[in-house]
């Protein structure tokens, strides 16, 4: 009797689950059809998306406080409604990552870093492919102009033969220096890496809390800035289809970052990203900062930094193979694979990369990919020459990527970030690069499987 | 129905909570323990590939960084509680008196329990900044020396040890607090009329009788603090060069920063084992004690 009543009470239970879910299955498949992507039947020329909702993640970014002002404008001319959620660069992949997975269509359009992100994600078939729509004369207009974009950054969001995102910002790595304490000092502005070292050297005084050079010393996030010292070395991340961490140029290379954090950085550099780096240069506490040129706002703008009218920009140094930097795209625009509405989606995109607005958010500060918004006067009208000029000529010489080319790019870089540390702790590299060097290529060996 | 209703009472009432745990609770630990038997990288296109145990083998046999982070997580979580029980001990039997304002200073003490993590964890970040932050400030204009605090391999999780204890040792506090208040009065007469001082009273009065609201704090907070996640992964996120990462901070990274979803599912399921084995040894260790 007893089993038979326990063996009841189990079943009702489960049925009263099953219930509960059914009913919460039942409510979201209600609501789909009231926000599916049709456009309004009335008055389909004017406002094709009136009544539309779409839910846009976006990075914490310069380019995205300055497209946010806009939204309401957009808004207005679509009838649609962009929900914009803004998040930190890490916290923006794990949203997505959870969402995405769930593949439940909550997340239309979102920003993306295609060195970072781009495989993996087109693995998982998160991205819908945009030539369906770039190149749909329907759906986009020719003076949106697919060729205006320069060619390195769309191939850097192209997986597959598929384009997984509208590239917006690009950079490229420079030196920062405060020109006041260089002209004060008789330094010369770095053109080599032995001159970089030499003017950290002269320009550092502990004793009075000032250091001669900041740069990021986190393991993983140095990657990317080690990445020029790298090729300006004669180094690369892959070789042949082989790492090559371990190589002559690769260990100087290594050793030069290390030392120039070692020795002249500041305590607790370990622990720091490119905000406290910039925090630190802009708080007149370093003479010197390496990072991209997208983040200058951080130590130029006058609410952000106390040093922001003397701050020098320079083209990266050469090393043995002379200047390398990186010249990469480090933020784009997609649309979810999983999206309801994509035509809405893609039609926000290509409002945000129309050539307007890419002019107004490289006026604001943000380097774009278009040719014809480095070729507007108005483009590049409220940026520092000097700025301009390193831009330029860094993105002429610059490497198309900053990191390695895998799929996996997290654990890549955390195991090269391991070297980056051991070198910044002075402690001998040779054992340890190495030993990275044998498990990046089993990472490498286990994706090309 | 109604009949059926009345009859079966005891398991209609219970129903909803058991349902919501099964929901809530069971179906998602039972999806981890499928996953962890898996190759996946979430993706909706390549479906999990069954591999067996092949994640568990990997992580217990080969994985340093694994074993590494076991080790923090225990180093934590035993350096925080002993840490908040005797000063929480300590701060109890100071509140156990009667002087003015205590009510307000009891109050005062649940701001860190209340306070967010991680508006927490970015004050902290600020005050243990070597160059700039107040710490190494105020250890300076006291000459001592200075701590590179959240940026050395060295002094790193004990940093977060310290930040742990100031925000949970009021917890402790309260709890033991209650305990003290609740006590009866007899034995401290007793003692009194015996002639005991005012140690001896403590010692062989108050503390064994405390023991068993001291042992189910401590069950409760070292639960917790095996568990921590939110002030190490907005101060550190694990490092510098992984110093600080234990057990929650590595099954994040496997999961959201390689993409390896069946490793990082593995990871839980012995994180989840460890818990319920420390849980089930304190219950024992103290029922021990009480018999």
């Amino acid at each position: 009797m007893k089993g038979i009543r326990r063996s009841l009470a189990a079943g009702l239970t489960l049925v009263m689950a099953a219930g509960l879910v059914l009913t919460g299955c039942a409510g979201r498949t209600e609501e789909k059809p009231t926000t599916t992507t049709t456009p309004a039947a009335s008055d389909p020329a004017k406002k094709p998306f009136e009544g539309v909702e779409i839910r846009f993640l976006a990075s914490q970014h310069p380019w995205t406080d300055t497209v946010k002002k806009d939204i309401a404008e957009f808004e207005k001319q679509t009838g649609m409604k962009v929900n914009m959620e803004v998040l930190a660069e890490g916290n923006l992949t794990q949203k997505l990552t959870v969402e995405l997975t769930a593949g439940t269509g909550t997340v239309d359009v979102f920003m993306q870093r295609p060195l970072q992100e781009a495989k993996q994600f087109e693995k998982n078939g998160w991205y819908a492919d945009l030539n369906t729509f770039a190149k749909d004369a329907k759906k986009t207009p020719a003076e949106w102009d697919m060729n205006d974009f320069h060619k390195g950054p769309i191939q850097a969001e192209t997986v597959n033969g598929h384009l997984v995102g509208i590239p917006l910002v690009t950079e490229q790595q420079i030196i920062y220096y405060r020109k006041d304490l260089f002209q004060e000092k008789g330094v010369k502005v770095p053109t080599t890496m032995a001159e970089l070292e030499e003017a950290a050297k002269k320009l550092n005084d502990p004793s009075k809390d000032f250091y001669g050079i900041v740069m990021r010393g986190q393991g993983n996030p140095a990657v990317t800035q080690f990445s020029s010292f790298l090729y300006s070395m004669g180094g690369d991340f892959v070789k042949d289809g082989k790492f090559t961490m371990d190589s002559p140029e690769a260990l100087k290379a290594f050793k030069i970052y290390g030392d120039l954090l070692g020795k002249y950085g500041p305590p607790g550099v370990l622990n720091m990203h490119w905000q406290q780096a910039s925090a630190l240069m802009a708080q007149g506490k370093a003479a010197m900062w390496v990072d991209a040129n997208s983040l200058y706002l951080n130590v130029t703008a006058p609410d952000k930094s106390t040093v922001g009218d003397k701050i020098g920009f320079a083209q990266f140094p050469a090393g043995d193979k002379g200047s390398a930097p990186y010249s990469i795209t480090s933020w784009g625009l997609s649309i979810a694979k999983s999206s309801k509405k994509q035509d809405a989606a893609w039609e926000f995109v290509k409002w945000a990369s129309s050539k307007e607005m890419v002019l107004k958010t490289q006026a604001a500060g943000n380097p774009s990919a278009r040719a014809s918004a480095w070729n507007n006067p108005e483009g590049t009208k409220s940026w520092p020459k000097e700025w301009v000029e390193v831009a330029k000529k860094s993105g002429e010489i610059g490497k198309p990527s900053d990191r390695p080319l895998v799929i996996n790019v997290g654990k890549a870089r955390d195991l090269i970030g391991e070297i980056i540390t051991a070198a910044i702790g002075q402690k001998d590299i040779a054992a340890i690069a190495k030993d990275r060097n044998v498990k990046l290529n089993e990472l490498l060996a286990e994706e090309n499987k | 129905m109604s009949r059926w209703i009345e009859k079966n009472l005891k398991w209609v009432f219970p129903a909803p909570a058991v349902i919501f745990i099964v929901v809530m609770m069971a179906f998602p630990i039972l999806y981890t323990a499928w996953i962890s038997l898996t190759e996946w990288s979430m993706s909706a296109v390549t479906p999990a590939k069954f591999i067996g145990l092949e994640n568990y083998i990997n992580l217990l046999g080969k994985d340093h960084r694994f074993w590494m982070s076991v080790w923090r997580t225990f180093y934590f979580t035993g350096l925080a509680l002993v840490g908040e029980t005797l000063i929480g001990l300590v701060l109890a039997v100071m509140l156990n008196r009667d002087f003015p304002g205590k009510n307000l200073l009891k109050t005062l003490f649940l701001l860190p329990m209340v306070a967010t993590p991680v508006a927490i964890g970015m004050v902290w970040l600020l005050m243990f900044e070597p160059t700039i932050g107040y710490l190494n400030h105020f250890l300076k204009s006291l000459h001592l020396p200075q701590s590179l605090w959240l940026a050395s391999e060295g002094s790193a999780l004990a940093s977060l040890v310290l930040v742990d204890i100031w925000q949970w040792t009021p917890m402790m506090a309260l709890i033991i607090l209650a305990g003290l208040v609740s006590m009866p009065s007899d034995p401290f007469e007793a003692a009194e009329v015996d002639g005991a001082s005012a140690w001896q009273t403590f010692w062989h009065v108050t503390l064994p009788m405390l023991r068993p609201t001291i042992g189910m704090a401590v069950i409760l907070r070292s639960i917790d603090a095996l568990k921590t996640f939110d002030i190490i992964y907005s101060m550190t996120q694990g490092g510098p060069n992984y110093a600080t990462e234990t057990l929650n901070l590595y099954g994040y990274n496997l999961g959201f920063g390689y993409f390896q979803m069946g490793a990082a599912s593995s990871l839980l399921m012995i994180f989840f084992a460890i818990v319920m084995g420390v849980v089930i040894f304190m219950n024992w260790a103290r029922k021990g004690a009480l018999s």
